[in-house]
């Protein structure tokens, strides 16, 4: 059972304002029928000073939709129009004392019924910008879609860096797993480095390409990691080699691929690269393995 | 008037019978023992547990005292069954499912799928039926486990899956079924089946919450999922819930005397609540397969309203049943039951289930049959797709976030 506050239940079972208002000029139709909600505002504008004399709702949707409705009526009543259009969507919930986090988009629906009534009184078209996504941090209601735009728009590649931005997963935590996945799939899709689709398999390796010195194979090592260190310095990162020891090379990723979701899988593709260009198997290992492995 | 509170909703969970509270308490006192020690204490306790195991396995009909796993839930057996088969057959990597399950399936489906697992979700049709075509096409040499339920939870719509165990062990694949809703509602005869593994859980037959049981069939590839000590013959260590066990087998002796009370009483009420609604309330229907579903269960979509609304003014009228909108889970889609089923969005959000059970009475479902039409007009009033008297003839089409 959702924990509404007293006034959310009030007005959910005795809603103000509900059902068609005759004489509006002013109709706005928002919805989402995915989250299972949509909401119909009118409004009776006087034309002389847009001041809003009546206002009236019919709404689809769960309890503190109805509520959030009858609310946003109460308040709106009597202002003009541009005082109503700076209410905002916390300004209905804290005057509802409260909703829960998952509940918050139905204030964000009739912040957005006003818009668009407004806007048809007007003769403009309204226009949502706003997806909405599954919820993903509860201590702070932030949706997956907001998660994923904000990654996306910094490049960030840690759980403490999107918090930082958004405040996602900096309460209980227990939504890192959920951050994680969308990091992973955003460094899958902007990330250049040569990432492995498939784990290499060292038994597959053909042992044919001529036997180099140590001096051609260390250059050899040198090369590929740098013709493909543009590659990780296009994403803001770098990669620089610390040893070679036998068949194990050791290096550092540096900037953005420290502490990237995707960090295993640059070193697994770089090493295939590795593996191809000396035609033996060797391991890329990180430089703090040094002396571990 | 009478209005104490109705309770419709023993698909989600039931009251413990005062029998089964009985039977417990004394596993919270003088018998605290640990069923593994050698003293007296232990002793007794023991037995208790082999007592509560026979009576599991009378009411599931398992061949063997030893095909009973006691394990902490339903879910708790779901993931033991699927990752066993995995485990134990490594050659093969592909699971087949139904698009329908309890989360308990799907999610552990969608994560081994990240895993690399192979996953089939079989499609239903409008009343929640398989297809046994399609199932049969996805049956193959790398299938390692399919995990049917037996009944659906929401529609109570039941699967043939004895059938499809047999389909299934054709190309060696193991069978699970997750009949957590089934056990106790409906007969079942383990031994005459090809069923290898199937769960129960202990709260959804009036036991207490916190138990549940893993049937395994004797022969079946098995690998545990808690490894320790060798409760349950080493198949699921961790010291025994002996109080819940002993609750879960008094439960079972009671749903078996009830067998056929359960499916004559508790159904003719459940009929007479489905046909009383359906008469009074415009546009609504019954989901699900009705001619073949769990007798107790009955989910209905109100159209062009949303189902926590209803279930807020249904609790203030004092019935309690649940249901498949998106709001009362908190995740943005409705029931993905209702989804598979390719039920309409604005009926999918208005689906109600009631699920009755052996205490509920004539005078309760009279009761919920005068009180729900009142309820659909008043959330209609408020619906921008509800006329005067019917859905509205123009469309309602707002601008969707």
């Amino acid at each position: 059972m959702w924990d509404y506050s007293e006034k959310v239940r009030e007005h959910f079972f005795n809603p103000r304002n509900a059902g068609v208002l005759d004489g509006a000029n002013g109709v706005g139709d928002v919805g989402s029928i995915k989250c299972g909600d949509a909401l119909r505002l009118m409004l009776k504008v006087d034309p002389e000073t847009e001041i809003i004399q009546d206002a009236s709702f019919q709404t689809f949707g769960c309890g503190s939709a109805i509520a959030s409705s009858s609310a946003l009526t109460e308040m709106i009543k009597g202002k003009t129009l541009d005082e109503a259009l700076k209410v905002s969507n916390q300004e209905i919930a804290d005057w509802l004392d409260g909703l829960p986090p998952e509940k918050m988009h139905c204030s964000v629906m009739g912040r957005e019924a006003l818009q668009a009534a407004v806007a048809n009184y007007r003769g403009e078209e309204w226009k949502d910008d706003h997806e909405e996504g599954a919820l993903i941090c509860k201590c702070f209601a932030i949706d997956a879609v907001m998660i994923e735009d904000v990654v996306r728009a910094n490049g960030l590649t840690t759980v403490e860096q999107v918090a930082n931005y958004t405040k996602a997963g900096g309460g209980c935590a227990s939504c890192h797993e959920g951050i994680e996945e969308i990091l992973t799939k955003v460094a899958k899709d902007v990330c250049t480095a040569p990432i492995a689709e498939t784990k290499p398999t060292p038994a597959s390796v053909p042992v044919t390409a001529p036997k180099l010195t140590s001096f051609q194979r260390m250059r050899k090592i040198e090369e590929t990691i740098e013709s493909i260190r543009p590659m990780l310095q296009r994403d803001h990162g770098d990669i620089e080699i610390v040893e070679i020891d036998g068949k194990n090379i050791y290096v550092n990723l540096k900037g953005a691929c420290v502490g990237c979701m995707m960090e295993a899988a640059t070193l697994n593709g770089i090493q295939t690269q590795l593996v191809e260009a000396l035609g033996e198997f060797v391991r890329l290992l990180p430089a703090n393995m040094l002396g571990r492995a | 008037m009478n209005d104490a509170p109705i309770y419709l909703d023993n698909n989600a969970t039931t009251a413990c019978d005062p029998a089964v509270v009985q039977a417990m308490l004394p596993f919270f006192t003088e018998q605290f023992g640990n069923p593994s020690s050698m003293h007296s204490f232990g002793n007794k306790v023991g037995f208790a547990l082999k007592e509560a195991r026979a009576k599991v396995q009378a009411l599931l009909g398992a061949e063997h005292e030893s095909e009973i796993i006691f394990t902490s839930c339903g879910t708790e057996s779901d993931s033991t069954a699927i990752l066993s088969a995995l485990k134990a057959q490594p050659e093969r990597n592909q699971i087949i499912t139904t698009a329908v399950e309890h989360p308990a399936i799907l999610t552990l489906c969608e994560y081994l799928e990240k895993e690399g697992y192979a996953v089939t979700r079989l499609s239903v049709d409008k009343r929640g039926r398989l297809d046994m075509d399609e199932y049969k096409s996805a049956l193959g040499p790398r299938t390692a486990i399919v995990s049917a339920m037996w009944a659906n939870n929401e529609t109570g719509t039941i699967f043939p899956v004895e059938q499809m165990a047999e389909m299934a062990h054709a190309v060696g694949a193991q069978f699970h079924t997750d009949a957590v809703q089934a056990v106790g509602k409906i007969a079942i005869d383990l031994k005459k089946t090809q069923i290898d593994m199937l769960s129960v859980s202990g709260h959804k037959l009036h036991a207490p919450k916190g138990v549940g049981v893993l049937y395994l069939k004797r022969g079946t590839r098995y690998r545990p999922l808690l490894r320790g000590g060798h409760q349950e013959r080493s198949r699921r260590a961790g010291t025994e819930n002996a109080a819940s066990i002993v609750g879960l087998g008094v439960a079972c002796e009671l749903a078996q005397e009830h067998m056929a009370f359960e499916n004559t009483e508790v159904k003719r009420l459940r009929d007479k609540l489905e046909a009383g609604i359906l008469a009074a309330v415009p546009s609504c229907f019954p989901t699900g397969d009705v001619n073949n579903r769990l007798p107790n269960t009955s989910n209905i979509a109100f159209e062009f309203i949303e189902g926590e609304a209803i279930l807020l003014l249904l609790n203030k009228a004092g019935i309690a049943a649940s249901s498949g909108s998106a709001c009362t889970s908190g995740s943005l889609e409705p029931s993905h039951v209702m989804r598979a089923m390719g039920i309409p969005y604005t009926a999918a959000h208005g689906t109600t289930r009631f699920s009755l059970s052996r205490y509920n009475t004539e005078a309760e479902i009279d009761r919920v049959i005068a009180a729900v039409p009142a309820i659909i007009a008043q959330l209609r009033k408020l619906s921008p797709y509800w006329g005067d008297s019917g859905p509205k003839e123009e469309t309602f089409a707002p601008a969707y976030a």
